[in-house]
C-alpha cells in the first residue's frame, strides 16, 4: 500500500486557503492521483503481458482451448486499462497517446475479410473487397504501395501514416478484438462476434485464408500494445512527464486536470458519444467493444474510474489497494454537502453501470439493450446517461468549492494529435 | 458604409490619430467598445486561449442542450471507416475523399494550411482543389445561368479534386504547388514579399483532366459563429448589397444566389469562399458528400463524387443501410452535426480596449475596410434559434461577393459569382489563427503567410483600401495590425 508523500502541506495549504488540519494539501492529493494513474497502467500493461503470451500460446498451438484462453485474456485487460481513461481528458499527454490504443470505429476492412454478403454481388475484378492486410503482401492505400509481406508492429505503425489525419484505426484493443472475435453479424439480436479458431490453424486445416499472416498481425497488435503501455506506465512514475506535469506549480494545474477528466469523461465521452449516442442512434455496434459484446463492462469500469480518482482509491488487480488523500477529502473540508452529494452520485453512476453488467450475464447485451423497440433495455441505458449527466453537474461545482476556475469539459481531442498531422 | 471625409483621411495619413477611449466605433453607439470585446454576444466564449480556443460551444447554451453540443462534435470528430462494417452509421467512407473526418481538414476548428512545398508527398490535408468545366451544352448553359447548377463538374474527375480513397481503389492523384514571389514596398521602407501558388495535380489515376478544367483550391475555413451568420436575415444582406455601385463609394457588394435543396429553389449564399452554400445545413451535407464521400438526406449519392469514368469507385460497397434511411450519415447525424457547427462561440477579446487596438480600429474604418468588413449586427429573436437569438455580434463582414482584382482571382465562376470575386470572410477570430495551428494561412488559397500579406492581395473594390495601407506611416499600420490581430 503507498502512502502518499507530504509535500510542503502548510505552505499550498495556505495558499489553496483550505483548514490547515482538517484537508490534505493539493500536492498530495494529486499525488495519490499520480499514484492511481501509474497503478493503472501498469495493472494494464501486466494483463496485457499476459495477454501477448496467450496469444503467443495461440499462434504456437492453434486449438479452441488456445483461442479461449486468448479471449479471456483480452476481456481481463480491459478492467484496468478502462479504469485509467479518466486519466485522458485533462493530461495532454495521454490524449496525445490514446489513440494507439483504444481508436474506435475500426477499418475493418483493412485488417481482414467481413461479410460482404450483403452488400450486393462480390466482384472479383473490385479490388475494395478483398484489400485487406492479411490477404495481400502488397496493398494500394491512397495511392502509396505498401509492402506487406511482413506483418510486425513496424507495419503497423506505419498504417498510421497512411491517412491525413491519425487512421489509429488498425491497431490496440479494438484491433486485437476484431482479430479474435471477427465481426458481430447478429444485430441487435443476441451473441457476438463468432469467429472461429481454426482461422489460426495451420496447414489444411486454416479457414478463411492466410491464417499465418492473421496471427502474425494479432501478434504485432499484441506487441505493439504492450510497448505502447509500457511507454505510458513510464510516464506516470517517479520522474516521468505525466506525474511532473500534474504536480506543477501550485498544485491548480493538477487538480483541473482531475476535475476535467472526471467531467468531461461523464458528460461528453462516456455519457454523450459512447452511451447516448448508441441510444439515439439505435445503431447496434455504436458500441465499443463491440465484437466481443465486452461495452458494459467497459462502460462500467469507465465510471468506476471516474470515482476512483475522486475517492483516491483505485483496487489493483492482484487486490492491493492503492490509496491517499484526496480530491474528496479536499472537497468535504470545504463543503461537506458537496462532497457527500458527489459521492452518492458516483456511487450510483457506478451502480448503473454494473446494472448493465448485470443484464449482460442475463444474456442481454448493450447492443440488445440499445435496440429499436427495446424499451426496457433502452431505460437501463438512458439510467446510465441520466447519472452521468446528473454527478456531471456535482463535479462542476467542485471548481467553485476548492477555487480552481477556467475549466471547461470538452469532448475528445483525439484528432489533435500534433505528430500525426502532416 | 461610406468613407469618411477627404480631411479626415489627410489627417489620418499624416500621423495625427484620434485616441480617444471614449469614441464610438460607429457614430451613435457609446456603448460599443465593450460590445465589440464580446464578437458573439451571449454566446462569446470569455477567457478563451489556447490551441482549443475554437472548441467551446455557445456560452449562453443551456446545461442539458451541452450534451447535443458533445454528440455533434463526437460525429465531427468521428473517423469514418471503409464500408462494409458492423458499425452501421458509422461506415460508408469514400471510395474517394478528401479527409477521413470533418475535424481532420477542421483542425480544432481553426482555418486550415496549404499544401507543404517541399513534403508534396503529405498531401492536401487541410484544404482540396474545386474543379470545374464551362457549360458544354445548352442545357447546362440553361440550368447553370438559372442558378440550378452552381458548377459543371469536370466529366472524370467531378466536382472536386480528392488525392485520398478507399483500399483497393486509386486515389485521382497527387497535388503539388510551387510559388511565384512578388515584392510590396510600404511606406516607412518595409518591403513585404507575397507569393503566389501554382497548384498542380500530378500522377492522374484516371487519365487526364478536361482541356478547359478550371481550378479553385480552397483552404478550409474557420468554424465559429456559424449559426450567428446563419442568422442574419437576407433583406440586411441585400440593404447593404450595391451590384451597380449607386452611391459611388467604388464598393459593389451583391449576393450569391444558389440551389437550396431543401427548400427546391434559389436562395441568397452566405457560406464558402464565394458563398456558394445558402444554408449551414447544406454546406455541411455537400461537405460530408464531396469531402468525405458519405450520402446525406441532401445528397444521397453512396458514391459521393465518383464519375462515370471511375467504374470501381462507383461499385464499391457503399455504407448505405434501409435501417437508417438508406443513407451513410442519415439526418439524426447531420441535425446533430447542425447544432454543433451553429454553435462553436467566437472567443472574447482580451486586447480590445487597448490604445493601439483602438487606434487601429480607427484606421480600418477610416480606410475603408468596414466598407465590405462590416463590423456589426443586431440579430433579430430567433425562437428556433435559442443561442444565436436577439444578439448583438461582430464578424467584421458583409458576407458579399466582390471583385478582388486580377491577383485573387480564380477565374472559376462558381454560380451567379464570378472568377473575380470572392464572399467577404468574416474576420472575427482572425488573430487567433496561428494559435490554433501554426501553420494556418490566409486567402482561399493560403498564400497569405500573414494578415499583412492577406492585406496586400486585396485588389480590384479593395485596391483604394489596399493602397491606403502601404502609404500608413509604419506606425499607423503596426496598430491597424494590432486590431486586425485583437479580433
Amino acid at each position: 500500500m503507498k502512502i502518499a508523500k507530504i509535500l510542503g502541506t502548510a505552505a499550498l495549504v495556505s495558499t489553496l486557503g483550505v483548514q490547515a488540519y482538517a484537508a490534505p494539501g493539493a500536492k498530495d492529493v494529486l499525488t495519490t492521483y499520480a499514484d492511481i494513474a501509474h497503478a493503472g497502467y501498469e495493472d494494464s500493461l501486466i494483463t496485457a503481458k499476459e495477454l501477448q503470451a496467450a496469444i503467443d500460446a495461440l499462434i504456437a498451438q492453434p486449438s479452441a482451448e488456445t483461442f479461449g484462453a486468448a479471449k479471456s485474456a483480452w476481456l481481463a485487460a480491459r478492467a484496468p486499462y478502462q479504469q485509467t481513461e479518466v486519466y485522458r481528458f485533462g493530461n495532454a499527454i495521454v490524449d496525445d497517446w490514446e489513440g494507439k490504443v483504444n481508436a474506435w470505429p475500426l477499418d475493418e476492412g483493412l485488417i481482414d475479410y467481413v461479410e460482404t454478403g450483403l452488400y450486393g454481388e462480390e466482384s472479383e475484378e473490385n479490388p475494395a473487397y478483398t484489400a485487406n492486410v492479411v490477404a495481400n503482401p502488397t496493398l494500394v492505400i491512397s495511392g502509396e504501395t505498401i509492402d506487406a509481406s511482413t506483418i510486425d508492429a513496424a507495419l503497423l505503425e506505419s498504417l498510421h501514416e497512411i491517412d491525413d489525419v491519425e487512421s489509429n484505426v488498425a491497431t490496440g484493443y479494438h484491433a486485437i478484438e476484431f482479430l479474435l472475435w471477427g465481426q458481430d453479424l447478429n444485430g441487435t439480436g443476441a451473441g457476438a462476434g463468432a469467429r472461429e479458431w481454426t482461422d489460426y490453424a495451420a496447414g489444411d486445416a486454416c479457414t478463411n485464408g492466410n491464417c499465418d499472416r492473421r496471427g502474425a498481425y494479432l501478434k504485432a497488435a499484441g506487441d505493439l500494445l504492450v510497448s505502447d503501455l509500457e511507454w505510458i506506465t513510464a510516464q506516470w512514475a517517479e520522474g516521468g512527464e505525466a506525474r511532473e506535469t500534474v504536480l506543477e506549480g501550485d498544485g491548480v494545474p493538477g487538480l483541473t486536470a482531475i476535475v476535467t477528466g472526471m467531467g468531461s469523461l461523464s458528460y461528453g465521452e462516456l455519457g454523450g458519444e459512447r452511451t447516448k449516442l448508441g441510444l439515439l442512434l439505435h445503431d447496434p455496434e455504436e458500441e465499443h467493444d463491440c465484437f466481443s459484446d465486452n461495452t458494459h463492462n467497459s462502460h462500467y469500469y469507465d465510471a468506476l474510474g471516474i470515482q476512483n480518482v475522486y475517492l483516491g482509491r483505485y483496487t489493483r488487480v492482484d487486490g492491493s489497494v492503492v490509496e491517499g488523500p484526496s480530491l474528496s477529502d479536499l472537497v468535504a473540508a470545504k463543503d461537506a454537502a458537496l462532497d457527500t452529494e458527489l459521492r452518492g452520485k458516483l456511487a450510483t453512476s457506478v451502480l448503473a453501470g454494473k446494472a448493465m453488467v448485470t443484464r449482460a450475464q442475463g444474456g442481454e447485451h448493450f447492443d440488445q439493450l440499445i435496440a429499436m423497440g427495446n424499451d426496457e433495455g433502452n431505460a437501463v441505458v438512458q439510467t446510465f446517461v441520466d447519472a452521468l449527466v446528473d454527478q456531471t453537474k456535482s463535479i462542476e461545482q467542485i471548481i467553485a468549492a476548492v477555487g480552481i476556475d477556467g475549466i471547461e469539459f470538452e469532448g475528445s481531442d483525439s484528432l489533435d494529435n500534433p505528430s500525426a498531422v502532416n | 458604409m461610406k468613407r469618411p471625409a477627404f480631411a479626415l483621411r489627410y489627417i489620418l495619413s499624416s500621423g495625427l490619430v484620434l485616441t480617444s477611449l471614449m469614441a464610438p466605433l460607429i457614430p451613435g453607439r457609446a456603448d460599443d467598445l465593450s460590445a465589440s470585446a464580446l464578437p458573439g454576444g451571449d454566446a462569446t466564449w470569455p477567457n478563451a486561449d489556447g490551441r482549443n480556443v475554437f472548441t467551446h460551444y455557445s456560452a449562453n447554451m443551456t446545461f442539458e442542450k451541452r450534451l447535443d453540443f458533445k454528440l455533434g462534435e463526437a460525429l465531427f470528430q468521428r473517423l469514418w471507416v471503409t464500408a462494409p462494417t458492423r458499425t452501421k452509421t458509422a461506415d460508408g467512407l469514400g471510395p474517394l475523399f478528401n479527409s477521413r473526418a470533418c475535424s481532420g481538414c477542421h483542425i480544432r476548428n481553426g482555418r486550415g494550411h496549404p499544401v507543404d512545398e517541399n513534403a508534396p508527398g503529405d498531401g492536401a490535408t487541410s484544404m482540396l482543389l474545386r474543379l470545374s468545366i464551362p457549360p458544354q451544352t445548352a442545357d447546362q448553359l440553361r440550368d447553370h445561368l438559372d442558378g440550378k447548377i452552381a458548377t459543371i463538374p469536370d466529366p472524370v474527375y467531378g466536382g472536386q479534386f480528392q488525392d485520398f480513397s478507399i483500399p483497393g481503389i486509386k486515389a485521382e492523384g497527387r497535388v503539388k504547388v510551387t510559388y511565384q514571389t512578388q515584392d510590396v514596398s510600404l511606406a516607412g521602407g518595409e518591403v513585404v514579399t507575397l507569393q503566389k501558388p501554382d497548384y498542380q495535380m500530378t500522377e492522374l489515376a484516371y487519365g487526364p483532366l478536361h482541356p478547359d478544367v478550371m481550378v479553385s483550391p480552397r483552404l478550409a475555413p474557420p468554424m465559429i459563429g456559424l449559426g450567428l451568420l446563419e442568422a442574419i436575415p437576407d433583406d440586411v444582406l441585400l440593404a447593404a448589397a450595391d451590384p451597380q455601385d449607386r452611391d459611388g463609394d467604388g464598393i459593389s457588394g451583391r449576393v450569391n444566389h444558389v440551389w437550396d435543396i431543401a427548400s427546391g429553389k434559389l436562395a441568397i449564399g452566405r457560406f464558402g469562399w464565394k458563398a456558394g452554400m445558402p444554408t449551414l445545413d447544406q454546406q455541411n451535407q455537400n461537405a460530408f458528400q464531396f469531402d468525405i464521400g458519405l450520402s446525406t438526406p441532401l445528397y444521397p449519392n453512396g458514391s459521393g463524387d465518383c464519375t462515370e469514368t471511375q467504374k470501381n469507385c462507383l461499385t464499391a460497397p457503399d455504407g448505405n443501410d434501409p435501417e437508417f434511411e438508406n443513407l451513410e450519415a442519415h439526418s439524426q447525424v447531420t441535425d446533430l452535426v447542425l447544432y454543433y457547427t451553429r454553435n462553436i462561440a467566437p472567443p472574447a477579446r482580451p486586447n480590445a480596449h487597448d490604445a493601439d487596438v483602438i487606434a487601429g480600429q480607427q484606421i480600418f474604418t477610416s480606410i475603408g475596410c468596414a466598407s465590405c468588413h462590416t463590423p456589426r449586427y443586431q440579430l433579430p429573436q430567433r425562437p428556433d434559434m435559442a443561442e444565436q437569438s436577439g444578439q448583438v455580434i461582430w464578424p467584421y463582414s458583409d458576407l458579399l461577393l466582390h471583385d478582388m482584382g486580377e491577383g485573387l482571382a480564380d477565374h472559376r465562376p462558381e454560380a451567379q459569382a464570378s472568377g473575380r470575386e470572392w464572399r467577404t470572410p468574416p474576420l472575427w477570430g482572425i488573430g487567433r489563427a496561428k494559435q490554433i495551428d501554426p501553420r494556418a494561412q490566409f486567402l482561399h488559397d493560403g498564400r497569405a503567410r500573414t494578415i499583412l500579406e492577406a492585406v496586400l492581395w486585396h485588389g480590384g473594390e479593395a485596391e483604394a483600401a489596399r493602397n491606403s495601407v502601404t502609404l500608413l506611416p509604419p506606425s499607423e499600420r503596426r496598430k491597424l495590425l494590432a486590431f486586425l490581430k485583437s479580433l
